[in-house]
């Protein structure tokens, strides 16, 4: 070991270079493709199709954003400002009522011993693993005669499922965090169980609730699959969907889709950023901790 | 003793605060999912309505596993999936292994590595296809710019070429959840044996083979569990980057399902590869969790 000693602050500061250096080529490769199409949304479409290409952007510009809303002399026949309308109003509605029934039943798994209580479970996960288009074939056939076809409830009914087997783990994991004790104690005092839930549990998981809230609006947010075969017109038709409609134009109008990424995004990023933390601690801990 | 409490006077509550979730998911889930097997034993067409009356028995997933293109397809999303699931197993690990030894700036970077997670698979597509363009994407203008290639390499429409620049997206997509849920296991790792074995002069390779792996294994299992749970949803890259094509040759399952039963109209067949579609993620989720479970109680001995 002595004889090494005099290498070693050379040797340590190389692989920390070195780390660091990997480190930010890793960093790059997972931003540059986001930043490039976030980049792309403020330039005009000529600068994004000239040959040789335009590496420095010469002019940023609101105009797409202008365009694909219908301002401006430049219009685009996509009614986006509906489509985000609808995405919203599905996604929160969805949301909220995926987190009464997932606080729910979190709280059954965390706190009851039942009969069947792994089966139960495992079976609510299995069920969130149908592909989604695979799903859609039954569910259009069976919206269809229930005239759910292309309507906002259509679509939130199917999210709240979606997102049901995930927010009872998330929630699940969360309430498992907090002793026992601290209700039962509630309870000595004077407490009903449903007091002591909403004024002792219920604060204490509020942040994580708040996690399986952002981790359930994004997929309802995102989702393609489902929502592109049951939806048909401003109606109902979320953002997703509609980025598609820039395809069936003659010519793909490629700054318009990098604006409609943009506002698909910036909902998504800012919710994710919020309850970062208590994302990941939530998805651990339901997990591991049995 | 709270607990035998809990459980003696209050047998009806978990069933009531289940009741909601179940009844949904019958309702969305299984309800269509019966419907659909018995579509999968009818010769349905979209377009004749009245077809869904007439039972065909076992014909569809007879012609199923009888078409060429149904097991290639079959195969490629096997393969797809292989290949895609152990390259973001694999970086995960490095990208968590890299960030646990950084000292400085941890938390930026661990909030940069969510950025791939919140986009919807429809934008990762739609992204990698501005990018893979082999006219104005950002790749070919770099590679012609720097002098690397003098023509432009048509990433999307040659079939093997199409087939990689989806697994990229693929894997860029989801390599996150994994080295985000790695780096947290090894957050949660206990200092002490890994102090004891390096005292007991085991090399970095043995450390890491021999208690890193092992204790953070039971993370990558929920990644793999949450990962199986969506598996499906590079039906969404495929469809925005090549729709299947040049010719068919990156169709996967679930593009397929969705070409039979909707382009084509013929819901019976699909339902059948839906059917097949299903089971496979059934499985595939089945057996990480079980995984995951028995992961779980290791941990829980050991503890």
């Amino acid at each position: 070991m002595t004889a090494l000693a005099p290498a070693r602050p050379l040797k340590k500061r190389l692989q920390s270079t070195g780390l660091w250096l990997l480190t930010f080529v890793l960093m790059v490769i997972m931003c540059v493709p986001g930043l490039w199409v976030m980049l792309s949304a403020f330039r005009p479409n000529r600068e994004i199709l000239a040959k040789p290409p335009i590496w420095v952007p010469e002019a940023l510009t609101l105009g797409n954003f202008a365009k694909i809303f219908g301002f401006g002399a430049e219009q685009v026949g996509i009614p986006v400002a509906s489509y985000f309308a609808n995405s919203m109003i599905i996604a929160l509605t969805s949301t909220v009522i995926a987190l009464i029934i997932g606080m729910a039943g979190g709280y059954a798994f965390a706190r009851y011993r039942f009969r069947f209580k792994g089966g139960i479970f495992l079976g609510l996960m299995l069920f969130r693993a149908v592909p989604g288009i695979a799903l859609s074939l039954p569910i259009f056939m069976v919206w269809s005669r229930l005239g759910l076809i292309d309507t906002k409830p259509g679509l939130i009914i199917i999210y709240v499922s979606l997102n049901v087997p995930f927010t009872v783990w998330l929630i699940d994991g969360f309430f498992r965090q907090i002793p026992m004790s601290l209700s039962e104690a509630a309870q000595v005092d004077g407490c009903t169980r449903w007091q002591a839930f909403w004024k002792i549990e219920f604060p204490l998981a509020r942040s994580g609730i708040a996690a399986a809230g952002v981790f359930a609006f994004l997929t309802s947010w995102n989702e393609y699959a489902l929502a592109s075969q049951l939806t048909r017109s401003t109606d109902s038709k979320t953002l997703p969907v509609g980025l598609m409609d820039f395809t069936a134009q003659f010519t793909i109008d490629w700054a318009g889709m990098c604006a409609m990424a943009v506002i698909i995004i910036i909902p998504a990023l800012i919710m994710t950023f919020l309850v970062q933390k208590h994302l990941i601690a939530g998805l651990t801990f339901g997990g591991v901790k049995g | 003793m709270a607990r035998i409490f809990a459980t003696r006077r209050a047998n009806w509550t978990p069933v009531l605060l289940l009741t909601p979730a179940i009844v949904t998911m019958l309702f969305v889930v299984a309800v269509p999912l019966l419907f659909s097997l018995y579509t999968s034993l009818t010769a349905y067409r979209l377009v004749r309505p009245e077809t869904l009356w007439t039972f065909v028995g076992l014909r569809n997933y007879v012609r199923l596993f009888e078409n060429r293109d149904f097991w290639v397809a079959f195969g490629r999303t096997i393969l797809f999936l292989t290949i895609a699931l152990n390259l973001e197993f694999i970086l995960g690990l490095g990208i968590a292994l890299l960030i646990a030894k950084i000292t400085w700036g941890q938390r930026t970077l661990r909030t940069i590595m969510m950025f791939p997670m919140m986009f919807s698979p429809i934008l990762v597509g739609f992204q990698f296809k501005f990018i893979f363009n082999d006219n104005i994407g950002i790749l070919n203008n770099a590679l012609q710019s720097l002098g690397l290639t003098d023509r432009a390499i048509p990433w999307l429409v040659d079939a093997k070429l199409a087939m990689f620049s989806i697994i990229v997206a693929e894997v860029w997509m989801s390599t996150s959840v994994f080295a985000i849920l790695l780096l947290a296991g090894l957050f949660a790792m206990p200092r002490d044996p890994l102090e004891a074995a390096r005292v007991d002069g085991c090399n970095a390779w043995q450390v890491f083979r021999h208690i890193t792996l092992p204790f953070i294994m039971p993370f990558a299992f929920i990644a793999m569990t949450i990962r199986s749970l969506d598996v499906a949803r590079a039906y969404d890259i495929v469809h925005v980057m090549t729709g299947g094509g040049p010719a068919g040759r990156t169709e996967l399952l679930w593009t397929m399902i969705a070409r039979t039963g909707y382009s084509d109209a013929r819901m019976g067949q699909a339902n059948a590869m839906a059917y097949v579609s299903t089971i496979l993620s059934i499985l595939f989720t089945w057996y990480f969790y079980h995984k995951l479970m028995a992961a779980r109680r290791y941990m829980g001995g050991v503890q």
